[in-house]
This record gives structure tokens, C-alpha cells and sequence, in this order.
């Protein structure tokens, strides 16, 4: 193959000449096997680090945008090095651990967070086929949300052990939140799996002539939302609020622990990004330009779309954020299943001998997407709160007197 | 959201500080003070009317009648900067500067002292000297849009 | 069988992002309902009532800038009408209009800070503040013009203001106030027919009408729990009388209701403004007073309707250069005082919705 194509495929074309080098030593598979995996993962380092950075320098200066002023623009050209700037920061500060704090569990907290994050990578699909992805497993999708998962105990860890009401706060905030949000999020998913047939996340790439966000426009927005919570992103963010609990889960942490926090919320962004421009916006595929190109620009995109909604929404609180997952998001979800299952079965049996893509179905879903939003939002949900009734506590303040006074409800 | 977006694209109004520098009121009430030796008499009618206090004026006598300004000092540390002592002079020997960028690197240079008020790199401003309006440049107005101008070598920036 | 639970207590300490100032709150909670709160302040006590008796009364109108900083004009403005009647001084006719365009200007800035970081603390990431904040830029940009500083003024004095405008004041803020119009309605757009503000905001934290009278609570949280109370309208002081505007008023007292009278007074402080420019006579700045006022012996209490509510200065004068006794009738201490009762049943994070509502700046609650 000429150099170009060598060079558009390079990293994976770069891991299969390595193993092919080393399988001339004649060492045992074994040892091929582990070596391989080694140079897989300094790859996929290779590709996170620097996209992480990238969004690290893209929040600051594009939220900043938004906001009518330059963001860092001192440290190198366009303030480039921003991100290098902080990192150095975070990692010449001191290590402080709360003295009442349970050390084992402060210590583990942010490694678990980071590690959950980092293992997503292995099956996101980057490249061309079934070479572009780090490992193919047949159960992609579902290991993702798998591990995904485990990014909340993580979060968990880090609230309790660092002995401080704010962030026992934030914890559980989180712990309830995050655990809300992943259902909906996997019934959007079985919407696209049965629209593919498979979990494996290259046959999902792959069978996406048209992007499926024309085929499951419900789906992708109910991912969507459910992918910003899970991210902790605004206008979830409130377990990190810098208004109420001051920095939620990680207030007591500083030095290298934080900047795991930091660095795992990122690549968990990332994460999420590639998998959105996966599932719903045919990942790696386009026209004319080679498949980088349109895997950046579709991770950018939705990147910034997620930065969009940062700059511009209020927080929810937390009761209204699993109201409105519990009551709003579940049924939509549901619903979009048994529509898509039933979609699927009709494509199946009737039409598949018509055309070679479902068009009738995208207006189909787009309406029904549409009209279900309008209709649910209109009658049978309300995003408000409630003011809890206190009488049967009895309010004492500091000096023991009965205040048992309330404003009358008006 | 769609305001946020409309913002994207609207001019940014911070200004590059110190590359590009936002010019002052005419007014404006700035960290230094300028003192005219020649006439001031010594009355100390400024030093009554600071709020802190933070004014010492030393005289001794002189020929005629007349006070000799040994001394004066101002502890800029302390002052607030709010103008009564400008407008109580009755002999209008006292200015405020235009200068606001007077940060020092030690406490005690914060006073002062009479050479300082009298360099001539401090500029008057027309702060209770209305007289002095017409020579001052032009404010900057964020009202009009100008949200900086490159001020050409005011202090070797 | 009902869940035991125990109410623990949390220290919203005065070290913390969104209490404007250093406040302390130490609420009782039941898991995320506040059950009890009781505020601890006075952290920024500063003596300013004692430091005043030291003092003569032009000496102590920077004392008064200090005291809500973020609307120094304010305080100026209610000083110097309380010096003023103690004394029997009247200022010039233009004066007085100077003043109350200095006011009004001050008012929609406060409003802008108001609401802003209202919108901060609901957790939209600054970006409708530094929108709201361009606009007070532009304001305070016309002060400096006038009188030389950008944050406390010291504009005001005893029997007029200390400078006239320059000539090219009125344009700008004609300019201004063509403009303010249309951004006044731009923020009104972005977070009225907000889903997530109105959930947030509708229904929370409200102060019935009788509760507000009963605890001397003034200003827009008053006229938002339904009560038409308007010292501008009621006591006329300076030349309120002569200007046409309206007094808006909202129904259920809660927190979106403080957040849209403080909207619809901007507009209407825009119009007040509009009259004033109109009606603004030629004449002096300044009556002459004498350096060293002596005001006969009595007393004096006036009272301003400022941004917050009704400020008002009591007076005491033993006919000595410097005020006998020198009392703040601080408007955001007394709005504070119903925190309490309008946020129990709550969670945390609509205390911080109330207590932005509230609009305090600490400096005046702890003089």
C-alpha cells in the first residue's frame, strides 16, 4: 500500500507491523498478546491526552467567547498552553488529606474515578473496520455501560472519605443522580442496537449509511441528556456546584488526587463525545476526506454543543433532575423502544425488499419524536418543585428554644 | 440559547491590560497627588478636612509673616483616595493625579513625600479644577463602543 | 414503618462562594430540607456608626459611600438630605435633579448586580452576568465621567453635589437610555421564558404580605409579596414629585416575583431618568454651606427609598461641628431578618435561590 494510505491508517497499521516484528523473534503468543496490548494502550494515551488538552484549552476559550471576552490568551499563542499551565499548577501543590478522613479511601477515590473512565476506550471504534478499534469485543456497547458505571463509586469514595458535610452532600447527590440517569441512557441505546442487530460497536459504525439520529431522533436526545448528567455537566451540575456546596465530592482534594478528578471529568467528556458521534452520528464515515478528519470534527461538534449548554443553562435542582429523569425521561425511553422494536419487525418482514434504507420511518420518528415531547411535557409532567412541610420536627435554635413558627403556604 | 449564540459573535469588551490601557476620566481621582510649592502657604486646611487624617504638613516661619513648607506628606497607604482634602484648599495648590497605577513594593515607600508630589511626571486632574477639563484627553466610553485605545508610550509599555 | 431519620446541621460558612459577603447560615437539615436556620453575621463590622462621631459631617460622606458600596449614590443621596433638613439648608434646583439622575442611574445598576447574580447563584456559569455587568460597566463609566472614581463616589454634599456635569455627559446618557430599553428586554427574555427559571424560581420562598409588613421588610421584596409601598410616591423627598412613573407590583411574594419587579423597575428608573434630562434647569450645584457645619441642636431622620428598600439616617446633632449620634437604618439587615421564615421547608439549594433574591451586600448589613 502507498505511503498515504500507511499514513491515514497509521495507527493501527503502526500496532500491526509492531506484532508482526515481534512475532519473528519467536517469542511465546502469550507474551505477543501482552506486549501488544501495551503498545495499544500508549496509542490510545497517545490520541487522549492530547484531545483532553484540546478541550481543556476549548472550554476556557469558547465558554469565554460566549461570555464576551477573550478566555487565557498569556500562556503561548492563543494561550495554548494553558492547559499545560495548569497541570504543572496542580501538580506542584500539596497533598492534603482531612485528619479524620479515611486515608485508604481518599487515597483510591480518584484512581477508581480515572481508571472506570480510561477503560471505556478500549472498543470505542476510531479507525477504519474492525482494525480501528483497540479491542473488538462482541458485547461493545454493553461493556461500556458496564464500566461507565463505575465511575459513580468513585465519586462515591471520594464524598465519604474526605469527612466533610459538602461533600457527603455532593456524594450523595451524585450517587442518586448518576444512578437515575442510567437507565433511561441504556433504553436509548437498545433503540440503536436493535436498529444494528449487534452490540459490537464497529457493526454499529458500520451499518450506518444515513446517521442513525434521523432514524432515533428520541433516542439521541434522551442519550444526550442522560450522557451531560453522567458527565456531571451543566445543567446537572449541581454536585459540583460552586454556588451551593462549594466544589461538591472533591472540595477536599488538591494536588495530583484533584487533578485525576479533573483530568477523568474530561475524559469522560471525550468519552462521551466519541461515543454520541458513534451511535447516532455514524462515527468515523463521511465523504471524500480521510476518516480523522471527520472523526475530530464530529467529536468537536458535539463537544461543543455540550460547552454551548454549559454557557447558557440554569442548574436543576436535584429533586427536579430525578423527577424529571424518573417521569419524563423513563416513559420516552420506553416508549422509543417498543416503537423502534416495532419498526424493526415491520422492516423486516414486509419491506426489506423495497429500498435499501428505511426513509418513510424518519419522518415517522421525527413526528413521533415531536408530538411525544409536546404532548408528555404539556399534560402529564411539570418540572416544579414542592415545599416540604416541617411541623413534625420540631425547629430549635441554638439556644433551645421551641421555634416552631413556619410561614403560612400562601 | 439562542442569545448565547448571538453572543458568540459580538465584539468582545475586555481590553488588554497593559498592552492596551482604557483612558481615564478627566476627573478622575487617581492614587497620586500633585502639590504646587509655589502656592501653597502652609494653612494646612487639607490635613483638617481628611477624613484619616493622613496628611502632615511641618512649617516653620519665614520671612513676612509667611509659613515655609518644611515638609508634606501623604500616606497613600491609608488614603481613600476621596477628594476633600483637593477641594478644601482654598488656595488651589493641590491636585489629584491621574496616575492609578502607584502600587510600591514595601509599606513605607507608601508616603509621599514632597519630591514625589511635586515630580513633574505626575499629572494634574481636573478634579475640583474644572479649569484644567479642556486639557485632559477624552474618556473612553463603553457607551459609545471604544472599549480600548493603544495609548502610545505613557509609562514605556 | 417510618424511616428514622435525624436532623444533622450544616455550616454554610462565611468563607463560601455564593453568600455575597461573609455571611454564615448554620442550617438544620433533614437530609436536604432545611428544618432550622439561624444566620451569624457582623463579620464585616467596621464601627462606621462610631467612626462618625469623630468626624465632621462633609468628612463623613466617604464613610457613607462604603456602607452598600455597590450603590454609593444611594447613601450619598440619603446622608445629604438628612444633614440637610437638620440643618435648614436647601439646594439648588439643579441639584436636586443631578441627584436624582445620579440615583436612578445607581438603581438600575444595582438592579443589573441584583439580578445578575441571581442568575449566578441559579447556576448559569456567569454568562448572564457578564451580559447584565457590560451594561453596568457602561453606567459606571458615565460616574467616572462626573466625578473622577468608579466604585465609591462621593459625589454628593451638603446643599448640592460637588461638580456639574460635563457637556459631554447628557449625550451618553441619552445614548444609554435609548439603548437600555432593548437589553432590558433581552434579559428579560433570556430567563423569564426560561423552563428550568421558572421551576427554580416560581413558588419559592414566599413572603406573605403580612409577614413582610410586620418585619419592616422594604424595597422590591415588599412591593413583590403585593404591597404598594413606594417611599418615592408615599413621602416625596427631593423632586420625586414631579416625575411620572409607575410602581410595579407583583401578587405571590416569591422568588420570581422579586426578580420581575426589579426588571420593571429599571424600566421604570429609565423613564424617571428621561424626565429628569428633560427637566433639568440651569442654575448652581451647590448651596453655600459653611465648612464647618453647625446644625442647630435636634434631631433629623430621612428616609430614601434606595435599591434595596428604605435607608434611612437618623441624625443627632448637640450643635458641634460633628454629629452627636449617627444612625443607618440599614434596609438589607431588616430584609435579611426574614430569611429565616421564608426558606424553612426548602432545600439547600433554594436557600441560595432566596437569600440571592434577598440582594444583600454584606457591608450594609454590618455597618
Amino acid at each position: 500500500m502507498n505511503a498515504w494510505h500507511y499514513f491515514v491508517n497509521l495507527l493501527p497499521n503502526v500496532r500491526a507491523d509492531f506484532v508482526e516484528w515481534l512475532q519473528g523473534f519467536g517469542l511465546p503468543s502469550s507474551l505477543i498478546i501482552f506486549l501488544d496490548s501495551i503498545i495499544g494502550i500508549t496509542l490510545i494515551l497517545l490520541l487522549v491526552f492530547p484531545m483532553v488538552m484540546l478541550f481543556i484549552w476549548m472550554e476556557r476559550r469558547f465558554i469565554a467567547r460566549f461570555q464576551l471576552r477573550p478566555g487565557p490568551n498569556r500562556c503561548g499563542p492563543l494561550g495554548l498552553f494553558q492547559p499545560v499551565a495548569d497541570a504543572v499548577k496542580i501538580l506542584v501543590k500539596e497533598l492534603i488529606m482531612p485528619a479524620k478522613g479515611d486515608r485508604l479511601v481518599h487515597w483510591i477515590a480518584p484512581i477508581v474515578m480515572f481508571f472506570a473512565v480510561f477503560m471505556i476506550f478500549a472498543v470505542l471504534p476510531i479507525g477504519n473496520g474492525r482494525i480501528g478499534v483497540f479491542a473488538d469485543l462482541n458485547i461493545g456497547i454493553l461493556y461500556i455501560v458496564a464500566i461507565s458505571s463505575l465511575a459513580i463509586i468513585g465519586i462515591f469514595m471520594a464524598g465519604w472519605a474526605s469527612n466533610n458535610k459538602f461533600s457527603l452532600i455532593g456524594a450523595m447527590r451524585s450517587v442518586a443522580q448518576l444512578i437515575s440517569y442510567e437507565v433511561p441512557m441504556v433504553l436509548s441505546i437498545v433503540g440503536v442496537v436493535l436498529i444494528v442487530g449487534s452490540l459490537q460497536m464497529s457493526e454499529i459504525v458500520g451499518k450506518q449509511t444515513v446517521p442513525f439520529i434521523l432514524l432515533q431522533p428520541l433516542g439521541f436526545l434522551i442519550y444526550f441528556i442522560g450522557a451531560m448528567t453522567e458527565l456531571n455537566r451543566s445543567p446537572m451540575d449541581m454536585i459540583e456546584a460552586d454556588s451551593e456546596i462549594v466544589a461538591g465530592y472533591f472540595t477536599e482534594y488538591s494536588g495530583m488526587k484533584f487533578a485525576m478528578f479533573y483530568l477523568a471529568e474530561y475524559i469522560n467528556t471525550l468519552a462521551v463525545a466519541i461515543i454520541v458521534a458513534t451511535l447516532f452520528l455514524s462515527g468515523w464515515k463521511g465523504p471524500f476526506l480521510p476518516f480523522w478528519f471527520w472523526f475530530v470534527l464530529k467529536v468537536l461538534a458535539v463537544f461543543m454543543f455540550i460547552l454551548w449548554m454549559r454557557a447558557t443553562l440554569i442548574r436543576l435542582r436535584i429533586d427536579q433532575v430525578m423527577a424529571f429523569s424518573w417521569k419524563f425521561l423513563l416513559p420516552m425511553a420506553l416508549i422509543n423502544v417498543f416503537i423502534t422494536a416495532g419498526e424493526v419487525l415491520v422492516w423486516d418482514t414486509w419491506m426489506s425488499g423495497w429500498q435499501s434504507f428505511p426513509w418513510p420511518f424518519i419522518f415517522v420518528n421525527f413526528a413521533i419524536a415531536a408530538g411525544l415531547i409536546v404532548l408528555w411535557s404539556k399534560f402529564f409532567f411539570r418540572l416544579g418543585g414542592g415545599r416540604v412541610e416541617v411541623g413534625r420536627l420540631r425547629a430549635r435554635n441554638s439556644q433551645g428554644y421551641g421555634a416552631d413558627s413556619q410561614a403560612p403556604v400562601s | 440559547m439562542a442569545l448565547t449564540l448571538k453572543h458568540l459573535f459580538r465584539k468582545k469588551v475586555t481590553t488588554q491590560y497593559p498592552e492596551q490601557k482604557l483612558e481615564t476620566s478627566r476627573r478622575i481621582r487617581g492614587q497620586q497627588f500633585v502639590w504646587r510649592a509655589d502656592l501653597c502657604t502652609g494653612c494646612a486646611t487639607c490635613a483638617k478636612s481628611c477624613p484619616h487624617g493622613i496628611i502632615r504638613v511641618a512649617t516653620s516661619k519665614h520671612v513676612e509673616n509667611k509659613y515655609l513648607v518644611d515638609s508634606i506628606e501623604f500616606d497613600i497607604g491609608r488614603c481613600m483616595f476621596c477628594g476633600l482634602c483637593v477641594e478644601a484648599c482654598p488656595y488651589s495648590a493641590l491636585f489629584m493625579g491621574r496616575s492609578y497605577e502607584q502600587a510600591k513594593y514595601s509599606r513605607k515607600l507608601l508616603w509621599a513625600d514632597m519630591e514625589e508630589l511635586m515630580s513633574p511626571d505626575n499629572e494634574p486632574s481636573a478634579y475640583g479644577h474644572t479649569e484644567l477639563e479642556e486639557k485632559a484627553p477624552e474618556q473612553t466610553l463603553l457607551v459609545y463602543g471604544q472599549i480600548s485605545r493603544k495609548i502610545a508610550n505613557k509609562n514605556g509599555s | 414503618m417510618e424511616l428514622k431519620t435525624q436532623p444533622f446541621m450544616l455550616n454554610i460558612g462565611p468563607h463560601h462562594p455564593s453568600t455575597h459577603g461573609v455571611f454564615r447560615m448554620r442550617l438544620t437539615l433533614d437530609g436536604e430540607v432545611i428544618v432550622d436556620l439561624e444566620p451569624v453575621f457582623g463579620y464585616l463590622h467596621r464601627g462606621i456608626e462610631k467612626l462618625a462621631e469623630g468626624r465632621t459631617y462633609t468628612q463623613n460622606i466617604p464613610f457613607t459611600d462604603r456602607l452598600d458600596y455597590i450603590a454609593s449614590m444611594m447613601n450619598n443621596f440619603a446622608y445629604v438630605l438628612a444633614v440637610e433638613k437638620l440643618a435648614g439648608v436647601k439646594a439648588p434646583e439643579r441639584a436636586e435633579y443631578l441627584r436624582v439622575i445620579m440615583a436612578e442611574l445607581m438603581r438600575i445598576a444595582r438592579h443589573l448586580l441584583a439580578i445578575g447574580f441571581l442568575t449566578n447563584d441559579l447556576g448559569a456559569m456567569m454568562t448572564p452576568l457578564l451580559y447584565m455587568w457590560r451594561e453596568r460597566e457602561k453606567i459606571v463609566d458615565l460616574f467616572e465621567m462626573v466625578c473622577g472614581q468608579r466604585q465609591t463616589y462621593n459625589y454628593m454634599r451638603i446643599g448640592g453635589v460637588s461638580h456639574d456635569i460635563p457637556p459631554e455627559f447628557l449625550p451618553a446618557v441619552k445614548k444609554f437610555l435609548k439603548e437600555m430599553p432593548a437589553f432590558i428586554d433581552e434579559y428579560d427574555q433570556l430567563l423569564a421564558e426560561n423552563e428550568v427559571m421558572l421551576a427554580r424560581t416560581k413558588g419559592v420562598g414566599i413572603l406573605p404580605a403580612d409577614l413582610a409588613i410586620n418585619s419592616s421588610v422594604s424595597g422590591p421584596m415588599l412591593r413583590a409579596s403585593g404591597v404598594k409601598w413606594d417611599i418615592r410616591k408615599a413621602d416625596p423627598y427631593s423632586v420625586y414629585d414631579r416625575f411620572d412613573f409607575d410602581i410595579p407590583t407583583a401578587t405571590t411574594g416569591d422568588t420570581y416575583d422579586r426578580y420581575r419587579v426589579r426588571i420593571e423597575e429599571m424600566r421604570q428608573s429609565v423613564r424617571i431618568i428621561e424626565q429628569a434630562i428633560e427637566q433639568l434647569p440651569p442654575g448652581e450645584t451647590c448651596a453655600k454651606v459653611p465648612t464647618l457645619l453647625r446644625p442647630p441642636k435636634g434631631d433629623a431622620y430621612t428616609r430614601i427609598e434606595a435599591s434595596t428598600g428604605e435607608l434611612g439616617f437618623y441624625l443627632v446633632s448637640d450643635g458641634s461641628i460633628a454629629p452627636y449620634r449617627y444612625r443607618v437604618r440599614s434596609p438589607e439587615l431588616l430584609n435579611l431578618t426574614v430569611l429565616r421564615d421564608i426558606s424553612i421547608g426548602w432545600k439547600i439549594a433554594d436557600l441560595i435561590v432566596i437569600f440571592g433574591s434577598i440582594d444583600i451586600a454584606l457591608a450594609e448589613v454590618d455597618r
